[in-house]
């Protein structure tokens, strides 16, 4: 399901409005009438997550904490990476990358 | 095993660690709002009302003594003899260490795959025949998917667990041998706990680990239970346990505050020190570093059952550490192996690499001075080295080979003997 081959883009020097797919959890998935994957157009992170407000208003309070930053407890992975070894927020976005957010979950 | 003593459930519902909201006793474990983790909570008086120290010592002998205290209903709960482990009062390694007091709880030789698991699991599956599910999962570093394994065929559920592809080819088997599902996810744990996620979501399934978290990690509290009841209704003065998501650790400080508050031991202090194997260390670093945040690493350790890079819980356990003047400490490979040796050799209990990191830290805090030799210090071994034995292969003398003749014997023995005393030498030296 996530290509271990799809490149990182760090040498895409690209500019301009990318299509990426967006996986929402279930208890964000009321403000998406029910989609589970979303498709935006935004070149990082950060703009993807003003993306989704404007299209579903509502979604980015929960997404992110009284600061703006992400909530804590959620994680935001851009194939398969987690954005925390990557640049945070800024991180740049791809057309075709897959996006997913997760809630962090317990050990085993 | 199953003689339950007949309790009124005692839990009320679910609420956030973050802020107040509550939720119904579903299978659910994150805040909707802030996405923080959701925890059992329960009426204490009634808990209060019902327990007694002679009513719990006349329970099963199982971690279903501590019925009221746990997030279930059910009149009979799937009991395999899990708890109940012995708690040994150590001798040569107290020796050895310095200490005066030391006790170890062996969940090493736990019912039925011999880990801490089977406590959380047996939980987790009780509560999921409960709310109506035909069909356990798990993500597993190993120790997880083998309990679940075992437990879901006991109980008649249908079973799918998730394991990093590269992990130990024992515990794979001691996953398979009960017949689940497997999958082998390519990835690192927590790439395998995103899947899950993903697949809890739509499949409608009961994850131990995700969605029935909130009642699973309260079975890990009974490592608090037992010890109290086991010391002779007392708390220890300081514990020392592996973290790896931290919600053990958060769960054995709850336990014994939860005895101290329905009355069952006499409250005290009890500082929590906490241990991590080097190459996957976040929760100690935020320690360290005297962050109140936890920020995720990638993993690379031979201690795989506590390789977890992003730990849900990681925060609260530092909250805890902190709070109780306790200390969280890392131990490298080296030292995990050397740690094997000694627990195996001073007191006859083979652990597993996670177990392993504990001693290696309990040796370093005794050195740097953080634990008291006159303290009460127990330390937990939540797993068996059996299962593990990949990571200590290579470090291990040699048998002797020799032809059955009594002179060959003896040869050998006598050069055994001046290889032991060169050894010394050299320790001396």
């Amino acid at each position: 399901m996530f290509s271990p081959f799809l490149p990182l883009s760090c040498f895409d020097l690209l500019v301009g409005k990318m299509s990426v797919k967006v996986l929402i959890p279930t208890p964000l998935q009321k403000f998406t009438q029910d989609q589970a994957v979303v498709e935006c157009d935004a070149s990082n992170i950060q703009e993807l997550i003003d993306v989704l407000e404007s299209k579903f208003p509502g979604i980015k309070s929960r997404l992110c904490d009284e600061n703006g930053n992400p909530r804590r407890f959620l994680n935001f992975y851009v194939n398969s990476e987690d954005i925390r070894f990557l640049n945070n927020t800024a991180t740049p976005l791809s057309d075709g990358d897959e996006v997913s957010i997760v809630p962090a979950v317990a050990g085993g | 095993m199953t003689q339950t003593l007949s309790y009124k459930p005692t839990f009320t519902k679910l609420v956030s660690k973050e802020g107040s909201a509550e939720y119904p006793l579903k299978a659910i474990h994150v805040c909707e709002e802030t996405f923080a983790p959701l925890e059992v909570a329960y009426d204490y008086e009634a808990i209060k009302a019902q327990v007694s120290r002679e009513k719990i010592a006349q329970g099963p002998n199982s971690i279903w003594r501590y019925k009221p205290f746990l997030p279930v209903e059910s009149e009979n709960p799937i009991d395999l003899g899990t708890g109940m482990t012995p708690l040994i009062k150590s001798n040569r390694l107290a020796r050895r260490l310095g200490l005066k007091h030391l006790y170890i709880k062996n969940d090493a030789v736990n019912m039925p795959t011999l880990s801490f698991k089977d406590r959380v699991v047996s939980v987790a599956l009780t509560r999921a025949k409960e709310l109506g599910f035909t069909t356990v999962s798990c993500a597993s570093t190993g120790n997880l998917a083998n309990s679940t394994a075992a437990i879901a065929a006991h109980a008649g559920l249908d079973c799918c667990v998730f394991i990093p592809a590269d992990l130990e080819a024992g515990k794979i088997l001691g996953t398979l041998i009960y017949n689940p599902t497997v999958m082998a996810v390519k990835g690192n744990y927590d790439q395998v706990n995103r899947l899950c996620c993903e697949i809890a979501n739509t499949y409608g399934w009961g994850f131990v680990n995700i969605n029935l978290r909130p009642y699973y990690s309260e079975g890990s509290k009974t490592l608090a239970f037992e010890v109290a009841e086991q010391l002779g209704w007392r708390l220890p003065d300081h514990i020392v346990a592996p973290l790896a998501s931290g919600s053990l650790f958060t769960k054995i400080y709850k336990g014994f505050q939860e005895f101290v508050k329905v009355g069952l031991v006499e409250d005290k202090p009890v500082r929590c020190s906490g241990a991590q194997a080097e190459g996957c260390a976040p929760i100690a670093k935020a320690f360290k570093e005297g962050r109140d945040f936890v920020a995720p690493v990638k993993p690379n350790t031979i201690a795989k059952s506590i390789a977890i890079g992003n730990p849900a819980d990681g925060i609260y356990a530092l909250e805890i550490a902190r709070k109780t003047n306790g200390y969280i400490e890392t131990a490298t490979d080296a030292e995990i192996i050397e740690g094997i040796k000694l627990l195996a050799e001073t007191e006859g209990i083979f652990t597993e690499t996670a177990g392993r990191s504990t001693i290696a830290v309990l040796k370093k805090l005794v050195e740097s001075g953080r634990i008291d030799p006159e303290e009460t210090v127990v330390v937990y071994i939540t797993g068996n080295g059996l299962k593990t034995q990949e990571a200590v292969q290579g470090y291990l003398c040699e048998p002797l080979v020799i032809e059955p003749k009594l002179e060959s014997f003896e040869r050998a023995l006598e050069r055994s003997r001046t290889l032991e005393r060169l050894e010394w030498q050299q320790v001396i030296v």
